[in-house]
């Protein structure tokens, strides 16, 4: 099965090889706009999102942000009456393309969510689930290498290593969320989002959470979407600021804070809305 | 001002509250203590009082109820004072015709509790008040003296018990199977007839080997018959010499004497031993004298038995429809009104849903199957008449809204987040349900389950036009081959206490009987939804999450 992957994994890469010189892009959304019914909540988007980097997506409520992030798994798909124009291509595919598999895409994009919501199983399920019904080999040896080392990714390996087999749902606010994390890394994507992972956690699993995610983007392409901007400021390489379902501005996090282009930018990171 | 503020803390509404809920609880505690006061009768031994009327008049009994009879004569206004009469259950139905008479009050000339005075529990005819005056063997009294009856009677009461269970088991197991197999050599027979051509060379070969099976059969069981036979010659050299209050004697064979004792000699112990011996006689053994008395084994078997097979056949079906609601279904306006067909359906009287059964399962599924695999055995019916699947299958209907109803409920109630989650991570509709929805909605899924039993346990009138009867001769489950016999008719608690409270020749004898099974009914009732409920608090421990 992994054989499998890896063919098209290839295969994916010598398309993006072909249709971009740029191979640091992992993900190019162009001209994107997003429906909700008549109501429009995304206009004109277009972003690339580069391989190996943090990328935070800011703004006030209800400006479109965790719309987006869930356009880049298809999460909207679940909503009815969701609409999308324009292309998101991962890897140089179109990822709403009629051929595309949506569980194939989604195994590859993992997501996390606001609130913590592991399964009311077993620590070790939790973070097998994935590998358990993604078609892995399903032996027990696999199974628990896996589990350790996702675990151990989510920094998360020395306080539960002793009680594996208890519910997930012990665990404290901020465990649990980096179960999830675990749970999202065990089929080993190769994008992560997260729709405020921090933001129901105290300071210290907040931090602990950021320490983790700085780690992770060795491995994987993150697209975080907080409300906190010392956070985003912390962690990321890059930001995007929408408002109002536009993208404002998208640059370097480094220059953002410092010197942003756009005036709505600026008034929004020093305070004077939002 | 005081009154406003009453009002504005809503405290006359608490009280209110509290009063709703008082009353339920009144209701339900009433109705319990007053079936478990009347069933008392049942297993409590009554002590036997002698009664003198007048000098041709006397009789031993148990007291039944007491009331004022007010005075019809107007003329004699002075005397407004109303006399009370009692009701004396008097037993001996062979002799006197009637089990009870009420005796007024002020004619009684002398009311005593003798202590000799025996109950004799008979097979027929009901109880028998009296004396026990001497145990005769062949007819020649042996015991005479009431010490040596003492000392005799039990040990010859078990000993002929004994034969009698073991005539009744060898009627019931060898002369049953016998009779069983006789039967299915009979149909082998019909059905070679029926499915081979007559001039082919072995036919009348094969016939005559069936025949002869049928023969060897036959004399087996005249060979068993004459064993019961001597068997019942030795056990009828018993008999009881038996007296009645105004002196009458009676010989009744000891075959036919379930047991003897005598309540006013009881000590406490003895009581609570004979309460303990007739609650075990209600639970384990079968009916006897057309259903009121004896035991209701039968009734209780049947009862789960149909309660089971319903809910392995509703659990099922209302899961994967209401799955295919909630989880698959386009929401417009043609699921809602399914979702509305569904609840109304909850609402339509179960004799309808018995009605639908009787045409539907039993003359239809049932005439079909019969005219397909048992052609030859019709017009006998095989499946195409009532019995324990049919009934299960209309109760399974009839429950079938509440399991589909909870079960979308639970559904619903599972958080969205947790759906997420696992789709996120590369599950498909059909993994995220199975590995993580399911197992969430487990608990409400029973909750559904729990009151579909309840339901079914309560429900008569649609089993009595789809397979329940007064008396079943077997069981659906026993060791013959292939064990499950749902084709069988059956007996419920519930159509038991409707046919021995108003449909036996003795109603008044017979509510004792009636009010048991009521609280044996509730009893299992409570009994089956406490194992769900245990079942699924487990389950709930597991998977916390779940708002049932």
């Amino acid at each position: 099965m992994e054989r499998e992957f890896d063919i098209k994994d290839s295969a994916i890469s010598e398309q993006s090889a072909k249709t971009s010189d740029k191979k640091n892009i992992k993900i190019k959304v162009s001209e994107m706009n997003f429906y909700y019914g008549q109501t429009i909540a995304l206009k004109d988007i277009n972003m690339s999102i580069r391989t190996n980097k943090v990328t935070a997506l800011i703004g006030p409520s209800g400006c479109g942000k965790s719309t987006f992030l869930r356009s880049l798994n298809r999460m909207n798909d679940l909503i009815d009456d969701a609409k999308i124009e324009g292309s998101i291509e991962i890897n140089g595919k179109n990822i709403y393309d009629k051929d595309v598999d949506v569980v194939e895409l989604r195994k590859k994009i993992g997501m996390i969510f606001q609130k913590s919501n592991p399964f009311p199983k077993s620590i070790f399920e939790n973070v097998a689930f994935g590998l358990r019904i993604g078609g892995f080999p399903t032996n027990k040896n696999f199974l628990s290498e896996r589990v350790e080392k996702s675990l151990q990714q989510a920094a998360l390996w020395d306080e539960v290593k002793d009680r594996l087999n208890d519910s997930a749902l012990g665990l404290s606010g901020g465990q649990q969320q980096r179960l999830c994390i675990a749970r999202a890394l065990a089929i080993e994507p190769e994008v992560i989002l997260m729709d405020e992972p921090a933001s129901a956690l105290d300071p210290i699993s907040t931090a602990k959470i950021e320490d983790l995610i700085i780690e992770l983007k060795e491995k994987y392409t993150i697209v975080i979407v907080t409300h906190n901007l010392q956070q985003a400021s912390r962690i990321s390489d890059f930001t995007a600021f929408f408002y109002l379902g536009k993208l404002i501005e998208f640059g370097k996090t480094a220059k953002m804070f410092t010197n942003p282009e756009s005036r709505q930018t600026e008034d929004y990171i020093t305070g004077r809305f939002g | 001002m005081r009154n406003k503020s009453l009002m504005k803390n809503g405290e006359l509404f608490i009280w209110l509250t509290g009063l709703g809920l008082g009353v339920s609880i009144i209701m339900i505690a009433g109705l319990l203590f007053l079936i478990f006061s009347k069933s008392t009768d049942y297993y409590y031994p009554k002590e036997l009082v002698k009664i003198i009327r007048s000098e041709d008049f006397t009789v031993i009994g148990q007291k039944y109820k007491e009331e004022d009879v007010p005075k019809s004569d107007e003329s004699d206004s002075s005397k407004r004072i109303s006399h009370i009469r009692k009701q004396i259950k008097i037993g001996n139905r062979d002799l006197y015709g009637f089990d009870f008479i009420w005796i007024d009050q002020r004619d009684i000339v002398s009311l005593t509790c003798p202590k000799n005075a025996a109950v004799i529990e008979r097979t027929e005819y009901g109880n028998f008040y009296g004396f026990v005056k001497s145990i005769n063997i062949d007819g020649i009294p042996k015991f005479k003296s009431s010490k040596l009856i003492d000392e005799n009677l039990s040990c010859l009461i078990t000993k002929v018990s004994t034969l009698r269970n073991e005539i009744k088991n060898i009627e019931l197991d060898e002369i049953g199977k016998l009779n069983f197999e006789i039967e299915d050599a009979r149909m082998d027979i019909k059905k070679f007839e029926y499915h081979t051509i007559k001039d082919k060379k072995n036919y009348s070969k094969q016939i005559n080997k069936l025949n002869s099976a049928i023969q060897f059969k036959q004399n087996l069981y005249s060979k068993i018959i004459s064993k019961t036979d001597s068997l019942k010659k030795i056990a009828n050299k018993y008999t009881l010499l038996l007296e009645t209050a105004d002196g009458r004697q009676t010989e009744i064979p000891m075959l036919n004497v379930i047991r003897v004792y005598y309540p006013n000699q009881m000590s406490f112990f003895e009581k609570s031993g004979f309460i303990f011996i007739k609650i075990w006689e209600l639970l384990f053994e079968d009916p006897r004298e057309s259903n009121t008395e004896g035991g209701v084994f039968p009734a209780i078997f049947g009862t789960i038995m149909l309660v089971f097979i319903m809910s392995i056949l509703v659990l099922p079906l209302g899961v994967i429809t209401a799955l295919y609601l909630r989880e698959y279904a386009k929401q417009g306006w043609f699921v809602r009104l399914v979702r509305i067909a569904v609840n109304n359906l909850a609402g339509v009287p179960s004799i309808v849903f018995g009605v639908f059964g009787l045409g539907f399962f039993v003359y239809f599924l049932g005439g079909t199957i019969d005219q397909i695999f048992y052609p030859e055995r019709l017009p006998n019916p095989t499946w195409g008449t009532g019995g324990i699947l049919w009934a299960s299958f209309t109760l399974a209907l009839l429950t079938l809204p509440v399991v589909i109803v909870s079960t979308e409920e639970a559904l619903a109630s599972i958080p969205r987040s947790i759906r997420e989650a696992s789709l996120a991570l590369g599950a498909t509709k059909w993994q995220t349900l199975w590995n993580v929805i399911i197992p969430s909605a487990t608990p409400g899924i029973l909750t559904g389950l729990i009151l579909a039993m309840a339901r079914a346990s309560g429900e008569v009138a649609p089993l009595m036009i789809t397979g329940v009867v007064k008396l079943a001769p077997n069981l659906p489950l026993d060791s013959v081959f292939p064990f499950f016999h749902l084709d069988r008719k059956f007996m419920h608690l519930g159509f038991h206490i409707y046919d021995v409270g108003f449909q036996s020749p003795n109603v008044e004898a017979a509510l004792p009987m009636v009010y048991v099974t009521s609280l044996l009914l509730i009893g299992i009732v409570i009994l089956l939804n406490l194992s769900a409920i245990i079942i699924r608090s487990k389950l709930r421990k597991k998977y916390q999450s779940s708002a049932f």
